[in-house]
């Protein structure tokens, strides 16, 4: 059984639908890259994803001893984010919320499952640093570390690259490779496609006119897969 | 100038301003930052002018002790505003600017209308920019006061953790399964209920200063949000009893001293990170 399955989805705003008959599933160990033009939905896909919205139509099913409050979430960095006062430590630590329930303070499994997360994305020794003065590459390890904590197994990440230059992009790909390889199913959104042909393991391809759902093979041989690899420059990869 | 201090605090009614404005000061010090941190400092605006035309209201009504009509009239607002606040971010600035102004504009015209009072304008004046009225509390009101800043701060030291999470991104936390929607409306309504307790301080117009200007000061001097939320207790409470102190000596106008002090420390901090750097 898969671990998230989509059938007939249809999703946008206020009945006005951006997406429709969007089929498919995310299986355990998948490396899901979701691309697309921008405005083409894939955003609002992930938010539907985590009941951050409802959708317009169709069903999202959790299986495979998954719930829909155990995935861990990288979204895009906000505006209200890039100078707040807080440490690095605390962030992660947030990432525990759903674990505490009623009670008001985390306790000592959860402070350990922060930092066991902090020293799997190599920051342990920023704990204590403030989060605005970490460089972009180090916020979005912060955030994967709170990501982490929330699940232990489906990551979704909100074009984890977007604004980091080409080498920290570079690393930050290998840490999703590895996080994947050891064991999380990936679900990324993605406009550079040429990483996403090459880490993926499969491609789902909205917008424009016709959606593409398949493995990384599948999508180079389809229409719309090489139309937007052409398009892209990520031919070469 | 201790003396003179020592003279006004063997008066009860000094003593009993003075417990009345530190708890005030710390209660709006504790939810400042998430406030500034949300963007939302323009709710305690908002809501300050809510009170102070359900205080006129009140008055008009000759109802006998106002807090039981003001209270939850504000608290009401305070959830309003947080509900047309959701679906659309420029609609709810909008909902804020017209209520606030709103409720100053028909406050005001009931008020000339109806009043009883034979000063007007001191009335008014006093409810804006705060009055001798902390100077008149009677000793039930102090309890009151007293027992509201306890459950405020309770709270607040309850759901600190909660409320981090969803100040710092409240789409992690609705993902992850956490009932943002009520943390936002436990923030709000007390909030409101803060803003009513401050009017006795400070004055409607002034409330805000209270809200957001310790938050501000310690958002330059620390790095983590317990430090900043502990030195925004601290330095409000600091700027509070030196505001108080300074008007009792000096006869200035409780809140508007109360604010200038903030006001003072708030660029003092500024300065201080300058030369940390």
């Amino acid at each position: 059984m898969a671990l998230i399955t989509c059938r007939d989805l249809a999703l946008g705003y206020e009945s006005h639908a951006i997406l429709e008959h969007l089929n498919f599933s995310v299986n355990a160990g998948d490396y899901l890259c979701v691309v697309g033009e921008n405005g083409s939905g894939k955003s609002t896909l992930m938010r539907t994803m985590l009941g951050l919205q409802k959708p317009l139509g169709g069903s999202i099913a959790f299986g495979d001893g998954m719930r829909p409050n155990e995935v861990g979430y990288l979204p895009q960095q906000s505006a209200i984010q890039k100078d707040f006062p807080a440490t690095v430590r605390e962030i992660v630590l947030s990432g525990c919320q759903a674990h505490v329930g009623r009670r008001a303070f985390y306790n000592q499994s959860e402070k350990a499952l922060a930092l066991e997360n902090l020293s799997r994305l190599g920051m342990v020794e920023h704990q204590r640093r403030c989060y605005r003065e970490l460089s972009g590459g180090q916020q979005q390890r912060v955030l994967l570390a709170r990501a982490l904590c929330a699940t232990k197994k489906l990551l979704l990440l909100d074009e984890p690259v977007a604004g980091l230059d080409p080498k920290v992009t570079a690393e930050m790909y290998a840490l999703i490779e590895r996080l994947n390889r050891e064991g999380l199913t990936v679900v990324m959104i993605s406009h550079d496609i040429a990483a996403a042909a090459h880490y993926a393991t499969h491609i789902l391809h909205v917008g424009g006119d016709r959606t593409f759902f398949g493995t990384v093979d599948e999508y180079r041989r389809s229409a719309p897969g090489r139309r937007f690899i052409a398009l892209e420059g990520g031919g070469d990869a | 100038m201790i003396q003179t201090i020592q003279q006004y605090l063997q008066f009860p009614f000094v003593r009993y301003a003075l417990v009345v404005g530190t708890l005030i000061a710390l209660c709006s010090s504790l939810l400042g930052v998430t406030l500034v941190l949300k963007r939302f400092s323009f709710i305690g605006d908002g809501l300050s002018h809510v009170a102070f035309g359900a205080m006129a209201i009140a008055g008009v009504l000759n109802v006998t002790n106002d807090m039981l009509f003001v209270m939850p009239v504000t608290v009401l607002c305070a959830i309003l505003l947080l509900r047309t606040g959701k679906n659309a971010r420029v609609k709810g600035d909008a909902a804020i600017a017209m209520i606030s102004v709103g409720a100053l504009a028909i406050g005001y015209l009931l008020l000339n209308l109806f009043s009883t009072s034979s000063n007007l304008s001191g009335d008014v004046c006093s409810t804006l920019f705060g009055s001798t009225s902390i100077l008149t509390l009677t000793k039930a009101e102090v309890w009151l006061c007293a027992a509201l800043s306890v459950i405020v701060v309770a709270l607040f030291v309850l759901f600190y953790n909660k409320i981090f999470a969803v100040t710092f991104d409240e789409d992690f936390s609705r993902a992850v399964g956490t009932r943002v929607e009520s943390y936002n409306l436990l923030i709000a309504v007390v909030i409101a209920v803060i803003i009513v307790l401050a009017m006795n301080l400070v004055g409607s117009l002034l409330i805000s200063a209270l809200i957001i200007f310790p938050a501000l000061s310690a958002m330059r001097l620390f790095r983590s949000f317990r430090s900043v939320t502990v030195c925004s207790a601290a330095l409000s409470v600091v700027c509070a009893l030196l505001g108080m102190l300074i008007s009792i000596v000096g006869g200035t106008p409780v809140g508007s001293t109360i604010v200038a002090v903030d006001i003072a420390v708030y660029f003092l901090c500024a300065a201080l990170e300058y030369f940390k750097r």
